[in-house]
């Protein structure tokens, strides 16, 4: 039993509903800043305390678990949960000079902390039925992000991605549901424990399967993202950047934990379905990121490959691929908020998000230029940067378990990841300036620093990863032996 | 009593899944309601159907229900209610800016806008 747990989900709560009580603009965002530096610092006091303690949990009102709801910070959620807080920080910090007066009026601030609560919350519920409620409060401030502004384009997508996620929040209803008259509880450790004692028989399975769907659909996995592509490029460049960086990776969040943790026993079937639906995200993905000409969409598609690459290192089901997959999973979070935070500023001086009417930036902007470089070839795994060390992890499970075409599959989408963000680079930086660029003001520097941290952490993270790994194979543990979990939750 | 709810719910879904195949922004809102209360019927169902039963009456209590799917509809219900409702006034927002109810026509085009 600790406190702690619960205080990554009540701070940004908290914040949220003090913020509504402010008018003053100003006032909103010192609260903002403040409420996210004491969160990155509780983040940090939870990371060390699992660290050195193990498993944190807390029964809500002291209902023993499996009877109440049970929070759960093991290290994969604690991390997550830092990683999260500290891209929300950069994000807001973007967001002061580009999201406008006009949505910060209707309490764009309140409704960012809104949705940090869900993505925390998320992260840290050991309750099946309690992720389905914040997976709400996460999808209800994110209509509420999409649609904010009120413009044509905004108005529309928002329209489809609501419908797409009340179905599958409906199917996710069911899904449980379905589980709960099969194993009588919604207690995630217990549900497992039950899970082995019966052998996972074929209803199990098919209840995986709806839960991959339900998840799937969040994370937009192939043959599930088509309302992805879209409905992101609407929103505005923040908002973008936190719904790539976070929404989409909560969904990965969830196919992790429920296929590590309730559905193993039938891994033939489960995590062989799970992989092929991976390398299919990660095909696809980068027919989309090489096709477009969009800096925005060439992005965009860049986050179905990664999803695909996460979830097919998932479906190994190997240490070293599930330390891949967690390391990589940070280095997504943190390399696709700087890339749309750059992509925004791009987007902004040119005056477009055509590369065939973009060129000549690096004259004008060289910090900008570098920064987004680093972070492409960061994204196209080349060390020392954080998506390399990930990335060999996977190559090297795929390669124990002689998974050669997944191999083949990871390589090769690298070298055509490196060509789509080269592609930016060289058509939007590169050659002869436009005269509609604009010229080099204090905003667009104000802007840039949020995206430079985030790089540099990416740095931090590939040139550390010595003090960085014990960390990620503590995660990897609680994950492959579910046991641990599961001591930890019910025999408390 | 547990097959006639599954064919109701089955009917809902059926119905549900038509209505939100349809052009107009207001059939597929209806349609999202329905397929709701088909999950909501669903819970209840899942966690077995008894009469003349409450939740709970003290630990005594000769008989009882499974208090924890009624939990579950409350809030589920509640989710869904907020869902529905901002999708009616955000349906009618984009109706009153794009002068449409028409999925063909919000497709939008190479521009995008």
């Amino acid at each position: 039993m600790n406190n702690i747990v619960f205080f990554p989900i009540l701070l940004p709560l908290l914040t949220a509903v003090i913020l509504m009580f402010f008018r003053n603009i100003r006032t909103q965002k010192i609260v903002s800043v403040l409420s996210f530096i004491v969160g990155i610092g509780i983040s940090i006091y939870l990371l060390s305390t699992v660290h050195t303690d193990g498993l944190q949990t807390l029964n809500a009102s002291n209902w023993d678990a499996p009877f109440g709801i049970t929070l759960v910070a093991d290290m994969l959620s604690s991390i997550l949960v830092l990683t999260t807080n500290i891209i929300a920080f950069c994000v807001l910090l973007y967001s002061f000079n580009t999201i406008g007066v006009a949505r910060e009026k209707f309490y764009y601030y309140a409704v960012f902390q809104l949705q940090i609560v869900g993505v925390n919350g998320a992260f840290l519920t050991g309750d099946i039925f309690n992720l389905f409620v914040f997976f709400e409060v996460m999808l209800m401030s994110s209509y509420v992000l999409l649609v904010l502004g009120g413009t044509k384009i905004q108005l529309r997508e928002t329209i489809k991605y609501i419908l797409v996620n009340v179905i599958s929040s409906a199917l996710f209803v069911i899904t449980v549901a379905y589980l709960y008259s099969v194993v009588g509880t919604l207690n995630m450790a217990h549900i497992s424990e039950r899970i082995t004692e019966i052998n996972q028989p074929g209803i199990i399975t098919v209840i995986a399967v709806l839960f991959l769907i339900v998840f799937g659909l969040k994370a937009a996995v192939v043959p599930l993202f088509f309302w992805l592509p879209r409905s992101y490029y609407a929103a505005p460049a923040p908002v973008l950047a936190l719904f790539g960086a976070l929404l989409t990776k909560v969904g990965v969040y969830s196919i992790f934990r429920t296929y590590t943790l309730m559905f193993y026993h039938d891994a033939n079937y489960t995590h062989v379905l799970l992989g092929s639906l991976g390398l299919a995200s990660i095909i696809i993905g980068v027919i989309g990121a090489v096709a477009y000409w969009d800096v925005k969409k060439i992005v965009i598609y860049n986050i179905i490959i990664a999803v695909g690459v996460i979830l097919y290192a998932i479906s190994l089901n190997t240490d070293t691929a599930t330390n891949g997959a967690i390391l990589y999973l940070i280095h997504d979070m943190i390399i696709k908020a700087a890339l749309f935070l750059l992509v925004g500023i791009m987007v902004k001086i040119a005056g477009t998000s055509d590369l065939r009417q973009m060129s000549g930036l690096i004259k004008d902007y060289p910090v900008l230029a570098w920064t987004f470089f680093v972070a492409a070839i960061s994204l196209a795994g080349i060390p020392p940067l954080s998506g390399f060390a990930g990335k060999l992890l996977i190559v090297q499970g795929t390669i124990e378990t002689e998974a050669y075409f997944g191999t083949f599959v990871v390589l090769g989408s690298s070298l055509l990841v490196l060509y789509s963000i080269m592609k930016i680079f060289i058509n939007g930086f590169w050659g002869i300036p436009k005269d509609t660029v604009k010229k080099p003001s204090k905003s667009i520097y104000t802007m840039l620093v949020p995206a430079i941290v985030l790089v540099a952490i990416s740095l931090i993270i590939g040139v550390g990863l010595e003090k960085i790994l014990p960390y990620i194979s503590q995660a990897t543990e609680t994950l492959m032996n579910p046991d641990l979990y599961i001591d930890a939750v019910l025999k408390e | 009593m547990e097959i006639l709810m599954a064919i109701v719910i089955g009917i809902l879904f059926t119905c549900a899944t038509y209505l939100m195949l349809s052009k107009s922004i207001l059939r597929i809102i209806i349609g999202t309601g329905l397929l709701s209360h088909g999950a909501h019927l669903l819970i209840l169902t899942m966690g077995g159907l008894k009469r003349g039963a409450v939740p709970l009456l003290g630990e005594n209590a000769a008989s009882y229900v499974d208090p924890l799917p009624q939990a579950l509809i409350l809030t589920a219900i509640v989710i869904s209610f907020g869902v529905t409702s901002y999708f009616l006034v955000l349906a009618y927002r984009t109706y009153q800016e794009l002068g449409t109810d028409n999925m063909d026509l919000l497709r939008g085009n190479e521009k995008n806008e």
